[in-house]
């Protein structure tokens, strides 16, 4: 297992900590999270052409960069850190990483390409409302039609869902298997954005650097993706890697928070002293550490276990999820604890980070179901 | 030297070290004979200088080393307790004297030694000790209390930190001794916890005598050569208790150690529950029936999280190391990583326990050893440096963030005011 990067890998992080720092300073992102696209197509076509993110996880014969999850991992702690809004962790960790274990031969040459170029825009519309974060509460129904599917039914929370070009649906496909229920007769199937029944619309959501649609399907026109019936082997897999992702993602928040923290403490006078140097202040701080240390220890460490494809990935992937959901929005609240009443205002950036760990801590499960995860799949696999 | 040459030697070292092995150890020789003809080899600790029993190779050859000796199942030199961090503290600031006279019977086992520095009056603050040391023309006459002793019992030496001057602030006015604990001066007393253990003592000084050689370093000095005490007691730490393991072998050598280890490891036979035996947890709450308790889940969760969190840093510091790279701040975690977890896991022990956890001993869960963990937990977070103490150095440290304004370092340490002690 590995537990520290290569200098490749740290020079990489390099690489793309300056393109954020450049093209992602909080001016920008506060454009950003005000418009309804959510990104900057400049940005966005210089990111995918300059630096080949969109495809970094993709195999060279997709098109893609060739590397793995754990660089995957890297350039989503920077662009967390940075708060970087683009249908990034949509198109590459969710969307990609679906076509890339669920999808034919054929689908990959076809699906690929585009997303690793940034010219397509994808998402996985996975969970339907106030659901949890398991494949089996899947209720749209695909029904078969000719040679295609019809989608009948709703997703929602879906990311960046209002601006993709192509979405990776998750439906229940009845009278293939014997029972309908649980994981059994769940397939995946793509949706072109101007498919017939389509109806989606951009929800209010409470982080505005990410966002969350309502899709209404009405006897939409659906292609199978990947083999029929095989979405409830599938979609776990492809759920923990999602979640290590965003694990990953939430470490780079949280480090800024932290270091917004430290910077401010050093910073502020009260009482004729620097509020670092009291105890009260100091020991947030040190704690603080401790929680985003060992949060970036298990993202990391669930990094490698993608990676690698180790067998302990389902039990880490919902510990580094739970690790890192708790430890964002500690580090977020502490942060802003520690800046008083101007940590409350809008023109202070703390609650932007707030909210992006308030809503990624419920994204893709939140720590409650992780944790009750972690000690199922730990002693499954004991 | 390039890393191909360095492997080479290394290679070398381990061959050379086999062979010697090989052609010496004999397990149905003496404890004290064996050990001997390994100080004498220099392969007994082979990081010491050559002039004293060892052949002067860095750290991680020396390791090599004892790998090697390990691998063949050879018993090492002595190296429980606390022995290493005084031999450290002679080596570096001891005179030939003092070498030549401690270090041979230390790394045989003969002599078992102490450390005294803390004092009733001073746990967190240790420069603000008050065990004081005059000159009586002829010898150092100390009186005073030190407490939070390991293994003073049996001990024939101790490092003893105390006041030669209350006129200068209070880093300056300590001086270091090496004391003889068997004279009448000395008087040791276990002291009993709140778990029913009695693994460190009392010690009481009522006009105990130190020839004046057996100052380390200068009068004055104390607090230097307490660091290096410490600064090896900080890195020795892992292997201080992990090292008694029990012993298999079978011959004469292997006897007597076992009765070595087994006095030297009494004091810390309580340890794995202090750290809230995590090990326990998923095989417990099966046995009981808890497992089925989503919340009890939720407990055992946040055990584990933390846990394997805390030792996936502990890998990421040691690969870093490994390659060279500088030290970040999450090489100074551990430790209040360590008592969170200890602190978690007696909390979802509870949970599993249900009502046994009101029992204790032969009537509580799993034979007491439940009950054990609920009562040791909480020197987790005191011993060796409180979690605040811990807190306060990560931050200033690690972080960079501003010391507290201090009332205490400016004066003589005879106005500082400080707690009263009989």
């Amino acid at each position: 297992m590995q537990f520290t990067f290569t200098d490749e890998q740290e020079e990489f992080r390099l690489i793309v900590r300056r393109f954020m720092d450049d093209k992602s300073p909080r001016s920008e992102v506060r454009k950003l999270m005000d418009s309804e696209q959510g990104y900057d197509s400049a940005v966005w076509k210089q990111l995918s052409e300059e630096l080949g993110l969109p495809g970094i996880h993709i195999p060279e014969a997709y098109g893609g960069q060739g590397f793995g999850f754990v660089e995957l991992c890297i350039v989503l702690e920077e662009m967390g850190r940075a708060l970087f809004c683009a249908p990034y962790f949509s198109a590459t960790a969710l969307a990609a990483t679906t076509i890339i274990h669920a999808g034919t031969e054929e689908q990959k040459l076809a699906l690929l390409p585009g997303i690793a170029s940034g010219q397509t825009l994808a998402t996985l519309a996975f969970s339907e409302v106030n659901q949890d974060w398991l494949p089996a509460n899947t209720q749209l129904s695909a029904t078969p039609d000719d040679n295609n599917y019809l989608l009948n039914g709703e997703k929602s929370y879906v990311v960046d869902g209002h601006i993709a070009d192509l979405l990776i649906v998750v439906a229940r496909t009845p009278g293939n298997t014997p029972s309908n229920t649980g994981n059994d007769g769940l397939s995946l199937f793509t949706v072109a954005a101007d498919a017939a029944g389509l109806n989606r619309r951009l929800l209010k959501s409470l982080d505005p650097t990410r966002k969350l649609a309502h899709i209404v399907f009405e006897q939409t026109p659906a292609t199978l993706l990947g083999e029929l019936n095989t979405g409830g082997e599938t979609l776990p897999h492809i759920l923990d890697l999602a979640a290590v992702a965003l694990a990953s993602e939430m470490v780079g928040g949280a480090q800024m928070m932290l270091q917004s923290a430290l910077d401010y403490a050093q910073l502020r006078m009260q009482f004729g002293r620097l509020i670092g140097s009291f105890q009260a202040i100091k020991h947030k701080c040190a704690d603080m550490l401790l929680d985003v240390e060992l949060a970036k220890s298990t993202a990391y460490y669930a990094a490698a276990a993608a990676a690698e494809g180790a067998p302990d990935l389902p039990a880490v992937a919902s510990l580094s999820k739970a690790y890192a959901s708790d430890t964002y929005m500690k580090s977020a609240a502490e942060c802003l604890q520690i800046h008083g009443g101007i940590g409350f205002t809008w023109e202070n950036d703390t609650h932007l980070y707030f909210k992006r760990a308030k809503s990624s801590e419920v994204f893709l499960g939140d720590p409650n179901y992780h944790r009750d995860q972690l000690v199922l799949r730990w002693e499954n696999q004991a | 030297m390039s890393e191909a040459t360095v492997e080479q030697s290394e290679q070398s070292l381990r061959t050379e070290v086999r062979t010697w092995v090989e052609a010496n150890w004999n397990p149905d020789a003496s404890l004290l004979d064996w050990r001997n003809t390994l100080i004498d080899s220099g392969w007994g600790c082979a990081a010491w200088p050559k002039e004293w029993h060892g052949r002067g190779l860095s750290i991680s050859l020396g390791d090599a080393v004892d790998d090697e000796l390990r691998k063949a199942g050879a018993v090492s030199v002595a190296k429980t307790g606390v022995r290493m961090l005084a031999a450290a503290t002679i080596l570096e600031h001891g005179d030939d004297m003092h070498k030549g006279k401690f270090l041979r019977r230390l790394l045989t086992g003969e002599d078992t030694w102490c450390q005294l520095f803390s004092e009733p009056g001073s746990g967190s603050d240790l420069a603000g000790l008050t065990t004081r040391a005059d000159f009586d023309g002829e010898n150092w006459v100390l009186n005073g209390q030190k407490v939070w002793t390991t293994s003073a019992h049996h001990a024939q030496y101790g490092m003893v930190l105390t006041r030669t001057n209350w006129d200068v602030p209070k880093h300056q006015g300590m001086s270091y001794f090496l004391i003889d604990m068997e004279q009448p001066g000395v008087e040791v007393r276990p002291l009993k916890q709140m778990n029913g253990h009695a693994s460190f003592n009392e010690i009481f000084f009522t006009d105990a005598k130190i020839a004046p050689e057996f100052m380390l370093n200068k009068e004055g000095n104390g607090w230097k050569v307490a660091m290096t005490t410490l600064a090896h007691e900080r890195r020795l730490s892992d292997g201080l208790r992990s090292w008694g393991k029990s012993e298999k072998g079978s011959g004469r050598i292997y006897d007597e150690l076992r009765v070595e280890i087994a006095s030297v490891m009494e004091p810390y036979k309580w340890y794995p529950q202090r750290a809230g035996r995590v090990d326990l947890l998923i095989e417990r709450a099966k046995a009981t029936g808890k497992f089925d308790d989503p919340t009890v889940r939720q407990a055992i969760a946040k055990v584990l999280m933390m846990a394997k969190a805390a030792e996936w840093t502990g890998r990421r510091v040691k690969a870093a190391n490994a390659l060279g790279r500088p030290p970040g701040p999450e090489g100074s975690l551990g430790k209040l990583a360590g008592s969170q977890v200890a602190r978690l896991a007696a909390q979802a022990h509870t949970l599993i326990a249900g009502n046994d956890a009101m029992l204790t001993g032969g009537d509580g869960a799993l034979g007491g050893v439940i009950s054990e963990i609920l009562v040791s937990t909480p020197a987790e977070s005191i011993a060796g440096g409180t979690d605040e103490i811990q807190r306060n150095i990560i931050s200033e440290r690690g972080l960079g963030l501003p010391k507290e304004p201090r009332t205490d370092v400016d004066r003589p340490f005879r106005e500082v005011p400080r707690n009263t002690v009989s």
